[in-house]
């Protein structure tokens, strides 16, 4: 594509190439597809395109390896921390990251996340949670909030049945293995550039072998909450917030 | 005031009006006509785009490509003009 316009005008704003040029499955203002697009545009800027490899999850992004245009490979539901594991033990000088909903990474693969992250893994983990399970029908997820109508709480998440939404970002963040972990959305172009950052930071810290970068992106299913993305959007901001507060949870000094 | 423009890749547009919320300058709005995959997609409304790329970070779709001017001591021909021509809807 050329760069001007009539001359006059140059781009200042292209989709990465580290995307694929696949139309995504996911629905109409979903997060999904702005945080696909933040992680591919800091692997293209720092040039690691050829070195990188992710690991996606089940889930609604279980097609990230048909957008992400670098090495990928699929795990089990909630195993995409074990599976980066491994590529992390074969390929010690690659850069890897995990993708995973709060259904994959907080309910079936808790075991593996909390292991993971306890051993100190030099990978980065991407959890993006929408406190629901998208793919499945809008199911409740751990992180679904108290009160939160799903289709299998009809009458709104009852916390002394089922228990309080789990915090499991500030959990982790307990374990010596955990070296940077923050809290991170993408509403809006300013909360975008703020997770852009976050996400170069943990490449970095791979390079020193620092342990493990947990990054969790509080994101939209305007499908399974049934609003339309503006609403999601909305609604997001004044219930999940409060309960998932956006922030450093855990910086190390170096980053300071 | 600096000029922009943005191309919209009508086709990948999924119509969630994400980027219309995001402009500052209320630029965009939805098309009347529908792409092929039934949605009514984003398009400029107005010639005063400033190129800030705050449509294209919140898009979901990667569907926007922005455009700015060419600072003036940057630009071979002082006489070119940015003429962009705002899609219709
Ligand atoms: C072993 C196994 N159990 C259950 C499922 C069904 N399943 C598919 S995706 C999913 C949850 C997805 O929720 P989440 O991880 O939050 O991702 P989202 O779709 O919300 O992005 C479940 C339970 C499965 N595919 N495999
Ligand atoms: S169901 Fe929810 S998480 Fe899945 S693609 Fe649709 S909006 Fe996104
Ligand atoms: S680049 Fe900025 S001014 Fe131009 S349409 Fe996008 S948000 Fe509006
Ligand atoms: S944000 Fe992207 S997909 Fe949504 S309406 Fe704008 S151009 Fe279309
Ligand atoms: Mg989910």
């Amino acid at each position: 594509m050329s760069t001007t316009m009539n001359g006059t005008m140059e781009i200042v704003y292209e989709k990465p190439k580290t995307l694929t040029d696949n139309p995504t499955h996911y629905c109409p203002g979903c997060g999904h597809g702005v945080i696909h697009r933040v992680l591919m545009e800091v692997i293209n800027e720092m040039g690691i395109a050829e070195q990188t490899v992710g690991v996606a999850p089940v889930g609604c992004s279980v097609f990230a390896y048909n957008y992400m245009n670098i090495d990928m490979q699929e795990a089990a539901h909630g195993r995409a921390s074990a599976v980066a594991t491994g590529v992390r033990r074969v390929l010690p000088d690659k850069f890897v990251f995990s993708y995973q909903g709060d259904g994959d990474l907080a309910a079936i693969g808790t075991g593996e996340t909390i292991h993971t992250i306890n051993r100190g893994e030099n990978i980065l983990m991407v959890f993006v949670n929408n406190g629901i399970y998208g793919m499945t029908g809008g199911q409740m997820a751990p992180t679904s909030l108290c009160g939160m109508i799903t289709s299998t709480t009809p009458y709104g998440r009852d916390e002394h049945f089922i228990g309080h939404p789990l915090k499991i970002t500030e959990m982790i963040a307990q374990l010596p293995g955990a070296y940077y972990v923050a809290r991170h959305s993408v509403h809006t172009p300013a909360a975008v550039r703020k997770l852009k950052k976050a996400f170069k930071a943990s490449f970095e810290s791979q390079k020193e072998k620092k342990g493990t970068c947990f990054i969790e992106v509080v994101s939209n299913c305007p499908s399974g909450w049934k609003m339309n993305p503006l609403e999601a959007n909305e609604w997001m901001e004044k219930n999940m917030f409060p309960y998932f507060p956006p922030g450093d949870i855990k910086l190390p000094a170096t980053m300071k | 005031m600096i000029s922009g423009t943005v191309i919209i890749a009508t086709e990948i547009c999924k119509g969630c009006e994400l980027c219309i919320a995001s402009c500052p300058q209320e630029s965009l709005g939805l098309s009347t006509s529908i792409n092929r995959k039934g949605y009514r997609y984003a398009t400029l409304l107005r010639n005063n785009c400033t190129g800030c790329v705050n449509c294209a970070l919140v898009c979901p779709d990667s569907a926007i490509t922005v455009y700015r001017e060419i600072k003036s001591t940057k630009r071979q021909s002082q006489s070119a003009q940015p003429t962009v021509a705002t899609q219709t809807a």
